[in-house]
């Protein structure tokens, strides 16, 4: 089971040079708005077509610009669920459904199956309803429903949760979650949220205008994002030039420090970063004066910011966010962060 | 003598054909249009759009001028015994290019409000695009089919200029309700034209109220 993708094609302002492969259950594709993710859905859907280079899934050509091969959306068996659902607005749930089991000509086994459906995505008693008359979930659940009874060998989810409001959105997180991995096949997620990205799958691709920046499992990307880009995008705060000095240990000049690091430092570092969740008034490594700058509360959190001693004037304050009822009664005087949370970058 | 209704059939059969013919024509070239790129379907629509904008009795010179027996396309076509001119299906020619603007270009602008992701979604679930046009698409944009179609029937069952330029008025033959209100109006019959002003008015009253009501239902329908 598995998905590659090599492609390019030439948009507005970038060209989208795509190559990975996904297997193994949910990857996700994460980046900002307009770095090329729809477009490479689209590519793989069949909805536009790449310049060149060639996409396979299991074994099957869907396309390849050399042989000339460009399989129509309707033969790729590619579900494709969009950000909006895209559901038939003039026909029920019922007849929505029996629109992903076109392929069945048998009445009996249709109805079985459209029914078996219904009960397995929680829509029944539904059927008579128009798309207009359900609430978001509905609606995604159909849409869904509708994708799955089709069978396809690749699912490709479009942004998938920002129809819905915040609260209903973490409850269908898990449901979508635990169904998708009965589901068994490839599933390729959009999204330009990191906890989405993070919640729901087990290898992230980070997009950055038009390329992959990197393909790694979630949990290894977050703690070891690789370069500028991935850090930024999985929500690295604190990102400021460093150069090697020694196997464990670099200098920010920016911040007037030295870090030791966990990993061994190699060649070719530019950055380093600090995930503001991990400074620690106790630590006793890589400790620091600091002097206080600002303060923002969120409802559960605290961010201050915060400057080193021997910051340099024109270096933006560096982040740490804390839970409330971690925060200190005075802000300390010095801050460690572990070795093992550096963040190591490279161009 | 018993009361002649000729123009009122003939006005209604003319309206009815022509819009037929525009209603498809019309879904035709706005479909194939808005999938254009954007420089070609600017002149398309200038050439499409010209008739709505011209006197209707430019059209029907340039139909005389296409059309007329002693030119090349009406001479050929009178080979084969169809002649345009002076007949009363001549009509749906006329009423037929004064319209077709109307019905190209409001189902234009609702195959262009059409949102692209259902025919998307119906590609990739394997349905057949002529499948997505007429049970997916033509539903979606039915509100401005529907009105274009409307308009459409409305302009050529009051088709005037092109119509008496092209077929004339002959009583009986090609005489329609708007040829018939001038020929009367001129002759001094101020009663008989006041007569087919009034079936005209109930006409387009009918058309309208039915839009209306039509609108009405489908509203209902989609709204528990």
């Amino acid at each position: 089971m598995s998905l590659h993708v090599d492609i390019r094609k030439r948009l507005g302002s970038f060209t989208l040079d795509v190559t990975f492969t996904a297997e193994n259950g949910i990857t996700s594709l994460l980046g900002a708005s307009g770095c090329g993710k729809s477009m490479t859905l689209k590519c793989i859907a069949g909805i536009e077509r790449p310049d060149e280079g060639t996409i396979e899934l299991d074994g099957r050509l869907l396309f390849d610009s050399k042989k000339g091969i460009n399989l129509p959306p309707q033969q790729r068996r590619v579900g494709y669920l969009f950000q909006n659902y895209a559901l038939f607005p003039n026909m029920t749930v019922r007849q929505n459904i029996l629109c992903g089991l076109n392929r069945e000509k048998d009445r009996a086994v249709k109805e079985q199956r459209l029914r078996d459906i219904l009960q397995m995505m929680q829509l029944e008693g539904l059927e008579q309803r128009k798309p207009a008359q359900l609430s978001g979930g509905q609606q995604q659940r159909v849409a869904l429903a509708r994708i799955l009874v089709n069978d396809p060998q690749l699912l490709l989810l479009d942004e998938p949760f920002s129809a819905l409001d915040g609260h209903l959105r973490d409850s269908l997180k898990v449901e979508m979650r635990d169904l998708l991995e009965n589901f068994g096949r490839e599933v390729l997620m959009v999204t330009h949220d990191r906890n989405e990205a993070y919640n729901m799958s087990r290898a992230i691709a980070v997009m950055d205008r038009g390329r992959i920046l990197t393909l790694k499992p979630t949990k290894a990307l977050f703690a070891d994002p690789g370069s500028v880009q991935a850090a930024i995008i999985t929500g690295c705060k604190n990102i400021a030039k460093a150069r090697k000095l020694d196997d464990h240990l670099i200098e920010v000049p920016e911040w007037g420090i030295r870090l030791e690091t966990k990993q061994s430092v190699k060649e070719g570092l530019c950055a380093v970063g600090l995930r503001a969740h991990y400074f620690s008034p106790t630590s006793q490594h890589n400790r620091f004066p600091v002097l206080f700058a600002e303060e923002m509360e969120e409802p559960f959190e605290t961010i201050i910011q915060f400057r080193y001693e021997g910051q340099r004037p024109d270096s933006p304050p560096v982040w740490w966010r804390l839970t409330k009822e971690k925060k200190p009664a005075q802000f300390p005087a010095e801050l460690g962060i572990s070795p093992a949370n550096i963040l190591l970058l490279y161009e | 003598m018993s009361f002649d209704w000729y123009p009122l059939w003939n006005s209604l059969r003319i309206a009815a054909i022509s819009c037929v013919l525009v209603f498809f024509l019309g879904i035709f070239f706005a479909y194939y249009a808005a999938k254009l790129p954007r420089w070609l379907k600017g002149i398309l629509d200038v050439f499409l759009t010209l008739p709505m904008v011209l006197p209707p009795t430019v059209c029907g010179y340039f139909l005389l001028i296409i059309f007329g027996v002693k030119r090349p396309v009406g001479a050929f076509l009178a080979q084969y015994g169809i002649k345009f001119v002076m007949t009363w299906y001549g009509g749906i020619l006329a009423a037929a290019v004064v319209a077709f603007p109307l019905m190209y270009r409001t189902a234009r602008g609702a195959f262009e409000s059409f949102d692209k992701t259902l025919a998307y979604s119906g590609q990739t679930l394997g349905l057949s695009n002529t499948y997505i046009f007429w049970r997916v698409r033509m539903p979606a944009c039915r509100q401005g089919i529907l009105a274009g179609t409307v308009l459409a029937f409305a302009r050529a069952l009051g088709e005037y200029g092109a119509t008496s330029m092209l077929i004339g008025y002959t009583p009986g033959k090609t005489a329609t309700i708007s040829t018939t209100v001038y020929q009367l109006w001129r002759t001094n019959d101020e009663k008989g034209a006041m007569f087919w002003v009034l079936v005209n008015l109930a006409i387009s009253a009918v058309v309208l109220l039915s839009v209306n009501m039509l609108e009405a239902r489908q509203k209902k329908a989609v709204k528990p």
